[in-house]
């Protein structure tokens, strides 16, 4: 305890490898089964569903999925990760849709990587402004202020025809899409756009939480007042939390109306959307990527396999109201048993499912070459 | 308050500061109520530099309440604070780390999500110059913040004995290693007055006797300052240099340790109970 070396300068290779952060320290060595994961992944969404997968498929299931698993993304910034809880969540999917729309009618020799970065300020400016109660307010009450956001939006898309080019239905069309003169507006095209979005925006996201600054959002999310006293800029922080968050929610919002829906309506971002959105993140896991994922996931697969399910049990009796009720139902139900059974979500779920397998893998393993355990560890 | 026409509201140069000798901290005249309840009532005391002063009394005594003045988390209805040459009616917490001083609180305050070296690197964020968009592309300079301070909170961890629990959230760990991290995260900033309340509560005999050296190893080799709030009353007359002793808010009695045992007002109000509970008390 004596032997302190902290007066010494720490010479710039001491730690070995213990240099870069936690998590990526770990995959150092050789490849993590996160990153092979990953890679696995994207080579079977970028080559292998392409060219195997069905318009329904895309249009149906993986497309709405990749626009909410964005939004879930950008609220776990938010909520997951710098505790601030929001209930406005399809209002900036709903100002970046516009925006986007907005920006290829009324300016569009922009190409259309710049209105979805533009759309993606426009809903984090917006973000900015209804994240300023949170400089005042904490929980329940920062939680009503948010619906704010959401009933004012929606009002304003309503109200004010010159953001729908005056539709009488309130109802537009957005523009085919296309990205440096490619035509992306079949299924497959769309499919891929929304894919290399979510792509580089999860990316970024990761990079951001992997950081001090995303320690810092956690930090403030743990304790507050530990934060303001360690020195911490609370109140900007908790605004780059609002701005990041509203940004990537604006983008999902984008590929919502541009890549799935390819309309826009007020009503397709309504206080629903929010609440969708926001069950995402809690089955999903609060403060995990994945769990993102994972809860669109279930979100959009689950009322698909539950008609399915309702149609082969009960055949004509289960018609859409029927559907639609049971939905809710169990939805509702699901919801109570994550919070009470697993509030880390479907990402905790999945990690112990992991640890259990690998666990039995190694005791094989061990067992089968008893040398190969004693390397293991670094 | 009793505002002299030159007294900017926040700063002021050490010039006039009450006493003569450089000091880490004084407080002068502080008094604070909470509805009916005095926490603080008139309390001025003054912290030499490079002294371990200890502040003793009761439960309710007011301790607690008076760091959270000095760190600004309460708000004194009267007196001032005296920090690295300015004064202050309410301290601006949000510049403590700036001036200086950290913290450990009384319950723990740890970042409960975050491995035990994170927590103590967060200790040294406000230091980082990179700005977020620099933190993400992974720019030279933001690299190397970082892992210059991860590598000081890791000499940290060495030096609380905290290598093991390094990867660890730090909610999952056990009482008396959680308070270790939070030393370890307010000495990582390397202050110049370092506020301790109640740091050895729920520790072992050998975790207290550990941390005592550690405390004082702050003081001789990283040079802090250190006001530790400590109801071992063994601890506090081996560790300290001199003690304020407070009762309902009020200062009755500051000195080395050798003056405090020996004083009358002292015994009555506070040692003499003291030493029964700790007899009664066992660890
Ligand atoms: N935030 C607060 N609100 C109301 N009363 C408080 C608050 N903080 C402290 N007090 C009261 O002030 C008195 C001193 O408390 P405290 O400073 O915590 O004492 P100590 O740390 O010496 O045990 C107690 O009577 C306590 O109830
Ligand atoms: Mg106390």
């Amino acid at each position: 305890m004596t032997d302190l070396a902290l007066d010494k300068p720490v010479p710039p290779n001491a730690a070995g490898p213990n240099r870069t952060a936690p998590t990526a320290r770990r995959g150092m060595v050789r490849p993590s089964p996160t990153a092979l994961g990953v890679g696995l992944l994207l080579a079977v969404a970028f080559g292998l569903l392409p060219l195997v997968g069905s318009e329904y498929l895309f249009d149906a299931i993986l497309t709405p999925f990749l626009a909410l698993a964005l939004a879930g993304l950008g609220l776990n910034i938010l909520t997951g990760y710098a505790g601030q809880v929001s209930l406005g969540s399809a209002a900036f999917m709903a100002v970046g849709a516009y925006a986007a729309f907005n920006l290829s009618l009324r300016l569009p020799e922009l190409p259309f990587v710049v209105d979805i970065l533009l759309a993606g300020l426009v809903a984090a400016a917006v973000g900015l402004v209804f994240g300023l109660p949170s400089l005042r307010l904490r929980g329940f009450y920062l939680a009503v202020s948010t619906l704010a956001a959401q009933f004012f939006v929606q009002w304003v898309f309503n109200k004010v025809g010159w953001f729908s080019n005056n539709s009488p239905s309130g109802i537009v069309t957005v523009p085919p899409l296309s990205v440096a003169g490619l035509a992306l507006d079949g299924s497959v095209g769309r499919y891929l756009f929304g894919l290399s979005v979510v792509s580089v925006v999860t990316l970024v996201v990761w990079r951001l939480v992997d950081s001090p600054t995303g320690r810092a959002l956690a930090a403030l999310r743990d304790h507050e007042t530990a934060a303001r006293v360690i020195g911490l800029p609370v109140l900007r922080l908790k605004l780059l939390a609002f701005a990041v968050s509203s940004f990537i929610i604006g983008v999902a919002g984008v590929l919502w109306a541009f890549a799935y829906l390819r309309t826009v309506e007020p009503a397709g971002f309504n206080l629903d959307r929010s609440f969708q959105i926001l069950f995402i993140v809690i089955i999903g896991g609060l403060a995990s990527l994945r769990g993102a994922f994972l809860g669109a996931a279930l979100i959009v697969v689950f009322p698909l396999a539950l008609a399915r399910l309702g149609e082969t049990l009960l055949g004509g009796l289960f018609d859409s109201g029927v559907l639609e009720m049971s939905q809710r139902i169990v939805l509702g139900l699901l919801i109570i048993a994550f919070l009470i059974a697993e509030p880390a979500g479907l990402s905790a779920l999945l990690d112990r499912l992991w640890h259990r397998i690998a666990g039995r893998l190694t005791a094989l393993c061990s067992r089968l070459c008893p040398r190969s355990g004693s390397n293991r560890s670094v | 308050m009793t505002a002299t026409p030159s007294e900017a509201p926040h700063l002021q140069p050490s010039a006039t500061q009450p006493q003569a000798a450089p000091s880490a901290l004084a407080v002068d005249g502080l008094s604070l109520s909470f509805g009916g309840v005095t926490a603080l009532n008139g309390v001025s005391f003054t912290v030499a530099v490079g002294e371990i002063r200890a502040v003793i009394g009761p439960n309710g005594a007011g301790k607690s309440s008076l760091l959270n003045a000095v760190s600004g988390l309460y708000r004194p209805d009267s007196g001032r604070v005296w920090l690295g040459g300015h004064s202050f009616a309410a301290v601006p917490t949000d510049r403590l780390a700036a001036l200086g001083v950290s913290r450990t609180f009384q319950n723990l305050a740890l970042f409960k999500g975050l491995s035990v070296l994170d927590n103590v690197a967060a200790g040294l964020t406000h230091r980082l110059r990179a700005g977020v968009l620099a933190q993400v592309i992974g720019l030279p300079t933001a690299r190397r913040e970082r892992a210059d301070a991860y590598d000081r909170a890791e000499a940290l961890l060495a030096f609380l004995h905290l290598e093991d629990a390094r990867d660890r959230p730090v909610g999952t760990l056990p009482y008396g290693v959680q308070k270790r991290v939070e030393l370890a995260r307010a000495l990582v900033a390397r202050p110049r007055l370092l506020l301790l309340d109640e740091p050895m509560a729920g520790m072992t005999l050998t975790e207290k006797q550990e941390l005592t050296g550690c405390i004082r190893v702050a003081r001789d080799d990283l040079g802090a300052t250190i006001v530790l709030i400590e109801h071992d009353i063994g601890v506090v007359m081996g560790l300290s240099d001199r003690i304020a002793v407070l009762d309902y808010g009020r200062l009755i009695g500051d000195g080395t340790p050798e003056a405090i045992r020996n004083n009358q007002a002292v015994i009555d109000a506070y040692l003499g109970v003291a030493h029964d509970l700790e007899a009664g008390e066992g660890i």
